[in-house]
Parts: structure tokens; sequence; C-alpha cells
């Protein structure tokens, strides 16, 4: 079917199956190869993108469910040079192979989106109040991006000190 | 000098942008073929039929291949010739590939796989350690035995005795970018083959192989992997074979990559161990004698099995000068996923089970386990010596552990930690100081070779080419470093490329944590070649000796001189002076006979230790990582980011292994955790809430790459803190030992509560 994709700014016309995931079309079809396959099962966040600022896995949803939308994926992110996030990211050593790092970095973004709307998370004691940027706040909100080469404790010190920068 | 500089991994920026590619990300030719397995679904059978037409028939696919369609070697072992690409005949596991599918696109291979009919006479699998012990299914003809002393004596005259047994799970790699090849066929029927491996060269030897090809036929390539582990050691012989195999069958460029599940169900993992101890020792708990019976599940195929076996063996003492000691280790053969490479290689099974004997001794002695610990560590001197007879002359654990217990505070926690303990009868904490002291070098002494290519072009900038590949661990960015400080350059100009086997031969695995200590010794030996070529050019000129030529800050003085490095290079140009160089390196003073159990297997040995502070839940089982202070000698560091990021993430792995990720097999033999929905490896909250990590600030005694130490497994061995934190707090639940088996995960911990409190569940 004929649908229209919105990546990173640029609008896209594609011709798919029905059955292509969102994760596929765009490592597929655009050739958007920074979006990684880790698991396809929505079990270990490689492949999170943004979807009209929202957070989704990619692997979890079927492109056509998204004709008109607005996607971005890392190849969008700080393409006009390195976000405050990214910089973070190198300075805390937040990745080892990397394989997980743009999906690390798309949730992060829209962790800290829902953080700024106020969102509580499980771990939020108050949820009246606006949750604070502590390390299990962090942790939790996080918990859907794997990473075997276990870079936590510099992913968690990227995104505190980029999110605390901004706040 | 660039060396002993935090700088970030080479490819930051391109990972945090998305651009760092790997094999799946490499832009395919148009027309590439995509490829699938179809799978055994028994453990053990022969196969009666093979109906593949409804696979041929389906859309997309262009070929099927099954063994009798292999032109030549049907062979993807690393050495034993006992485990063929595709099934010939009897299948011995669930998951084991039997027919090939070659479609126009991944998911039409993957379908078409899956419409396969095969119908087998199914043969009594052997699945468990008991059922392979039974029916005495091993590798080599009975196990093997090293031992000093004489164990039983000793263990009959100490004045105490304690026996155990302790399981130890498997550990399924998970690196987060599945296996991966891609093969692009070239004239003359040669072949390149890109592999997500960390071993180009035994790829490029099996791809040979099948398609009947001299090594130089085949070039093989690998930029970078998400992830190894010790799983693409060898498990990636399968796909690059594959991939040639077809590419050669239909002329077209073909790629093949393993989905999570089919991943997780085809691959080796890490190998799972019974081992049981009998140990005789003094009040202080001072071990006189003990022995150890290490029962390994293979699985089906040789593998890695053996030098994996003997690493346990040769890491049974872990710390610990053992003067009577015994250890007999079987390596069964069974009808599950072939156990492969995971780091540490064996060493974390050894280490785990004498871990588990200083902590049980101490239980009975109603001592600190530090203490026990501590009166059984190698002493500093030099004057002991391993189970296998070498001197251990660079022991600082001593030393080591006892300034972490200062800093960690590990003896007012403790007090504190029992304080807590005798006031809360729900929520138990435990603590534990364990220490590692791990064998640095392949076993195979002939592996310890590497080799390096250097250019220098006429602009002075540098392309840098070694044997390691590069698999998260910083292994490029620590290489690049040495090149950097060789030529005394900015590290700006050097250029990483890919491992490729057409630039340097016949390289070794880039395992054994091995990989600086190896390559970066070769690219100084290349670099210095070039750089005295330079040096003697100028003092011909200036009139003085080579060693008065300096190279520092870009820049290069001899006598009152002054020159820019590029000046330099390109006056060699025009003198005609080679620009470029190669470099090798073997490990020296290595001897090592794995019959006898008897030399020196190791060129030195990385200590560290760690104190993990746990709670647990007694109602649910559940647990947390309150706090974990590490301490880690990686001798003068290359570069201190890297190498903390390293023992970070192998604490973190080591502790997932032992205590959330349970592999489970049926009673058929399928592997029922094949997707991170039920195989749970660490996630970000997992970590310790509060995490110190330090290096140790000694150089290395032997004569290493800038005297730094290797850095990619022993820190795994770190994450056996948790473990005995564990036991220690199940251990304030009742009078008993809790023996605790890992993975200590919540089932286990709850059920090892409630044998405390006297309820069996
Ligand atoms: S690939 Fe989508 S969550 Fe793993
Ligand atoms: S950096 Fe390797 S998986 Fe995260």
């Amino acid at each position: 079917m004929n649908i229209t994709l919105r990546v990173n700014g640029e609008s896209h016309d594609l011709d798919l199956d029905p059955r292509v995931s969102l994760l596929d079309a765009l490592r597929h079809h655009l050739h958007l190869t920074g979006t990684k396959k880790g698991c396809d099962h929505g079990q270990c966040g490689a492949c999170t993108v943004l979807l009209n600022g929202r957070r989704i896995n990619a692997c979890l949803t079927l492109a056509c469910m998204h004709d008109g939308d607005d996607i971005t994926t890392i190849e969008g992110i700080g393409a006009d040079g390195l976000t405050p996030l990214q910089q973070a990211f190198i300075e805390h050593d937040g990745f080892q192979c990397g394989y997980c790092t743009p999906g690390q970095i798309c949730s992060a973004v829209g962790m800290a989106e829902e953080l700024r709307q106020g969102w509580p998370s499980h771990v939020t004691d108050d949820l009246t109040a606006d949750p604070e940027l502590t390390r299990d706040e962090i942790a939790e909100r996080m918990s859907g991006n794997l990473c075997r080469c276990s870079c936590y404790p510099g992913i968690v010190n990227a995104i505190r000190q980029s999110l605390g920068e901004q706040a | 000098m660039t060396v002993a500089k935090p700088l970030p991994h080479d490819a930051a920026l391109l990972h945090v942008t998305g651009q760092a590619r790997y094999v799946d990300d490499i832009p395919a030719p148009v027309g590439t073929l995509h490829l699938a397995f179809g799978l055994s679904a028994v453990a053990h059978g022969r196969i009666t039929g093979m109906d593949l037409d409804a696979v041929r028939a389906a859309p997309g696919v262009v070929a099927v291949l099954t063994a009798e369609d292999l032109p030549f070697a049907n062979d993807v072992s690393p050495g034993a010739h006992d485990e063929p690409l595709l099934a010939d005949g009897t299948v011995h596991y669930v998951g084991q590939p039997i027919f090939l599918v070659v479609a126009e696109t991944h998911l039409a291979a993957r379908k078409a796989a899956r419409l396969g009919r095969i119908t087998y006479e199914e043969l009594p699998a052997l699945l468990t350690i008991d059922q392979a012990l039974a029916a005495d299914s091993r590798f080599e003809s009975g196990p093997r035995i090293w031992s000093r002393g004489d164990a039983a004596a000793a263990i009959a005259i100490a004045p105490r005795m304690i026996e155990g047994t302790m399981e130890i799970g498997g550990q399924e790699h998970f690196y987060l970018e599945g296996q991966a090849a891609f093969a692009l066929p070239q004239e003359n029927g040669d072949v390149v083959v890109q592999s997500s491996t960390q071993h180009p060269t035994e790829i490029q030897h099996k791809v040979a192989e099948a398609l009947g090809l001299p090594m130089s036929g085949v070039r093989v390539e690998v930029r970078r992997m998400g992830g190894g582990f010790g799983g693409k050691e060898s498990q990636g012989n399968a796909l690059a074979v594959a991939c040639a195999v077809a590419a050669r069958a239909t002329g077209r460029p073909c790629k093949m990559r393993y989905d999570r599940d089919d991943d997780m169900v085809i691959t080796g993992k890490r190998h799972d161990f019974r081992i049981s101890y009998r140990v005789g020792y003094d009040d202080q708990g001072r071990v006189q004698g003990i022995e150890f019976l290490h029962l390994v599940r293979c699985g089906w195929a040789m593998d890695l099995s053996l030098p994996v076996a003997d690493r346990a063996m040769l890491h049974a003492d872990n710390a610990y000068f053992l003067p009577h000691v015994r250890i007999e280790s079987h390596r069964l053969r069974t009808n599950t996923q072939s156990a492969t490479a995971f780091r540490g290689f064996g060493g974390p099974q050894g280490i785990v089970a004498v871990e588990r004997v200083m902590d049980h001794i101490a239980h009975t002695l109603n001592r600190d386990p530090l203490e026990v610990r501590q009166a059984n560590f190698y002493a500093p001197d030099g004057s002991q010596s391993t189970p296998y007879g070498m001197r251990v002359t660079d022991s600082i654990i001593g030393d080591l552990a006892a300034r972490l217990a200062e800093t960690s505070d590990y003896h007012a926690r403790r007090r504190a930690v029992a304080e807590w303990n005798a006031t809360n009868p729900v929520l138990k904490k435990g603590i534990a100081l364990t220490p590692v002291k791990f064998g640095i070098s392949f076993t195979l002494s002939h592996l310890n070779q590497a080799g390096a290519l250097v250019h220098v072009y006429q602009d002075g900038s540098i392309h840098l080419n070694h044997g390691g590949t590069e698999m998260g661990q910083g292994l490029f960015q620590k290489v690049a470093q040495v090149a950097a400080a060789g030529f005394g350059v900015d590290i700006s100009r050097v250029r990483i490329s890919a491992t490729d086997t057409g630039k340097v031969p016949n390289t070794s695995a880039t395992a054994a944590s091995s990989g600086s200590d190896l390559n970066g010794m070769a690219v100084k030996a290349a670099v210095d070649t070039i750089r005295q070529r330079l040096a003697e050019m100028l003092a011909q000129e200036h009139q003085c000796a080579p060693a008065d030529v300096h190279f520092a800050d870009d820049r290069v003085t001899v006598g009152g001189a002054d020159y820019t490095f590029e000046e330099v290079i390109h006056r060699a140009y025009t003198q005609r002076i080679s620009l470029s160089a190669t470099g090798f390196y073997k490990t020296p003073d290595l001897s090592w006979d794995r019959i006898k159990g008897q030399g020196r297997p190791f060129f030195y040995f990385a200590y560290g230790a760690a104190v993990s502070e746990v709670v647990l839940d007694t109602l649910t089982g559940e647990s947390r990582i309150l706090r974990t202070d590490i301490l880690h000698d990686v001798g003068a560091s290359l570069n201190p980011a890297l190498d903390i990021g390293q023992v970070e993430g192998g604490f973190v792995q080591g502790a997932g292994w032992l205590t959330t990720e349970e592999l489970v097999w049926d009673d058929k033999g399928r592997l029922r955790t094949h997707a991170p929905s039920t195989y749970k490896i660490p996630a970000c909250g997992d970590r310790p809430r509060v995490f110190n990590v330090a290096l140790w600030d000694g150089p290395n005694r032997a004569d290493t790459i800038y005297k730094s130490k290797a850095v990619g497994e022993p820190p795994f061995m770190h994450g056996i803190s948790v473990l005995m934190a564990l036991s220690d707090a199940v251990a304030a639940c009742g009078p008993d030992y809790p023996a605790l088996d890992g993975p200590a995960t919540a089932e286990r911990l709850l059920r090892a509560v409630r044998r405390q409190v006297g309820h069996e569940l």
C-alpha cells in the first residue's frame, strides 16, 4: 500500500507490504541504518525512534499505520552539530560496541520530554510533584533500552548531565 | 606521548550519530540474496526424510541447499571437523541447521525455512550432565586430571574437612548485534566476506575449505561488531560459509543474519558446570589439601570446549595457594547447543567454585570470609606456585584486597550489615569481598602472536592495520594511541581501518583478553621500524646518532634543527625511503603441557577485587545490589576511560550470569529461554545503586605494551562478589551454609531462604 512517512523532516512516498514493520521500512526501504535491530520483538530498545515526539520501538509497529506521521531517527538528531546529549554520551563513555547507542539516545530524548510533561514513573514517590532527575528515575525510565556491554553508569551520567544542564 | 590518555572510543562520533556501520548496515548491491537455515526439531535423530518441495515453491526462494549440494568441505568447526554446516544424516540438537534457504528477502527466506518437512527416527538424547556421565558420552578418552602433592592424604590429616557441590549455569552472549555475514563473489571464483567475527582468519580458513579455494582466494573484512564476548569466536563460521557457498551457487551477493530467537537457539553459550569439592583445612581456614571435580556440559560438538575446560582447571586456585591439590575434569558431550567461548573462557567457572569453598570454610569457622581468603592468598614474595607449577611472582592480591577493604569501609559495613540483620526480619543484607587473579595468554601457546601493517603517506597521515577486531572494547583506540605515541604525533593523524585478512594474515582470534597486548606490540614494532628509518636518514644528514633524533608533538628535532612531521615524511619519500612496515610480536617465555598440566601457560596475571553489598527480600527472593566497589589492576593503563568501562561492563555482565541470566531447556532439549522476554540480562536499573571503580596504580611487572595489562576478561569475575553477598544474606536467615548455586535467581534465593527457616519449597 502507498503511504507517506515524514522522516527527519523529509517526506517519503513508499509502496509497502502492509506487514512491513516501521523498523524494516526505515532500514530496508529508506536505508536509514542508524536504527538498529537487536531483537525485533520489542524487548531490547535498539530500534527506538521518535514518533511525533514520543519514543516507540520501531520493530513493534507497522509502517502503514504511520501514514503522515512525523518520525525522527538517530540520523535526524544532531544533524547540524551534536546535541548536548550526544556530546555527553561521548564524554561519559556511554557506549562500548555502540550497537544500542542510537536507541539509547532516541529513548533519552523521548524520556526528557516525558519528564518535562511531568509524567510519573514506577519509582516516582510523589505523583503530583514534578519528577526529579534522580539516578533511579533515569534507570527506571531507560529500563527498556538494554546494553549488553553494560555501559549503564556512563549512559545514566550522560543523560543526567545533559538534562541537568537544560533544566 | 599519547598513551595513557582517557580518549574516547575511536568511533565515538559515528556511534552517537548512528553512522557506525555493522555488517547488516553495509549497503548491499542490488540483487543481494538473503539466507535462512531450516533447523532440527529434535535433539537427537536420524533424518529419514526431507521434503523440501514447499520450501522451494515458496515465494521469493531462489535456491535450497542441503548437505549433498555442498561442493567441498561440509564443516564449520574451529578444528575438530565434527560440525557440519548442514546436518549430514543425523541431527544432534534442537536448532541444528539442516538445510539452507536462499531467497530474495530476509523475510521470504525465514518464512520458507519453516515449510520444510523433515522426518526423523528419534534417538535417545543426552541432555544433562548426569545423562552424559551415565552414558560415558565425552570428548577426549577420559577425564583430564592434574595434581600436585597428595590431596587425599592432606585432607585426611587436616584438622577439618568439608565437601560440597555447586551447579553453575551457562550464559547466553546476547551480543546486541546478532550474528551476521555477507559474501560478495569476485572474479575467478574468489570471494570477499564481511563478517561480524572475532576471528577473521578462521572465517577465511573455513570459507576457503568450503569453496575449495586456497586461503589467498578469500578475503575477510571486519570493521566492528556490536558486541562479541566470545560468542563470535567460532559461532560466525556457519553464516559466513553459508553466504560464501550460496554466493558461489547463485553468482549473487548473499547476506545472512540470524534473528534473535534463531541466534539463541542455534549458537553455543557459556559452558555450564557442576563442580564438587572436598577440602581439608586448619582452624585459621588455611587450605591443606583440596580436590575438585569439574563436570562440564559441552554440547554436541567439540568447538573450543577443551581449552575452556582447561582454563577452568587453570583457575581452580584463583588467588589462593593450594598446597596439595587434585583437579579432575570431564568434558561431557550432550545433545544441546555446542557450548563455546564466553568472556573468561572457563575461568569464571573455575574461580567461582574456589570462592564458594572459601565462603563455605569461613561459615564453618564462623569467621569473616575475607579473613579466610586473606589467609590463603598467594604470598607476594614469589615463593609459591600454582597447581600447574607456575611460580606466582607478581602477586599484589594481598595489598590490593587490603586497600579495597579500607577504601570501601568493608569492616564497618560488615558490622552494620550484621546489626541490620539482627533487627530486620524481612529484608536481609549481605556483603562480600572477592578477589580475582586471571592468567593472561592463550593457553594454546602458538596463538600468542600478532601482526600489524603501518603505512605513512606522503602527507604525513598514518594508516594502521592489525589483526585484532573491534567489538566495543576500545582496542582500535588503544592501538592507535600506541602508534601515535611511537611517532610522537597527534592521534588525529592515525586512521584505523577495518581488520582485513588481506593486510595482516594468520591472525589469532581477538580473545583471551589479549587484543591490546598482542596487537599493540605488533603495531609498536612496525612503527619502530619506520621511525628508525626516519631517524637514520636525519642522523646521517646531521652527523649524529639515530637515538639523538626525537619525535614529539608532531615535530622531529635533531641537533639544533626542528622539522614538522610532514617535512620529515616528505624528505623520506623523496629520498626513496620506505614508509611502510609490518610488525610482528610473539609473547615470550611460554611453555605449557596441557596433558600433564604443567608449565608456564601465562605471561602474567591480572588482579583485582570487588566488594558488593546486597539486600534480599526474604518473602519474595528478590534482591538488589546496593553498592559495589572495585579495585582493578590494569598495570599502567593505556586508556583509563576505556579500562574503567571494561571493568564496569565486565562486573555487570558477571553479576548477570550469577543472578538473573537463567537458561532453561525442557526435557525434549528445547531451549525455552530464547528471547529477551524469558532470558533476563541486566538492565539499567540492575547496576549497583552506588558503584565505585578505581584502577590499581602499579605497572605490569612483565614487559608488555607500555606496561599495561589486559582488561577484557578479568573484571567479569568481580560479579562473583554479588553471589557471595547474596549467600551472606541467606546465611543470615538461619543456621546452615546456604550453598547457593548460580544463577541465584529470585526463585533459587527464595528456596534457599525457606530451607534456612526449615521449610522445603
Ligand atoms: S529491535 Fe525493537 S526492541 Fe529490540
Ligand atoms: S554499547 Fe554495546 S550494547 Fe550498548
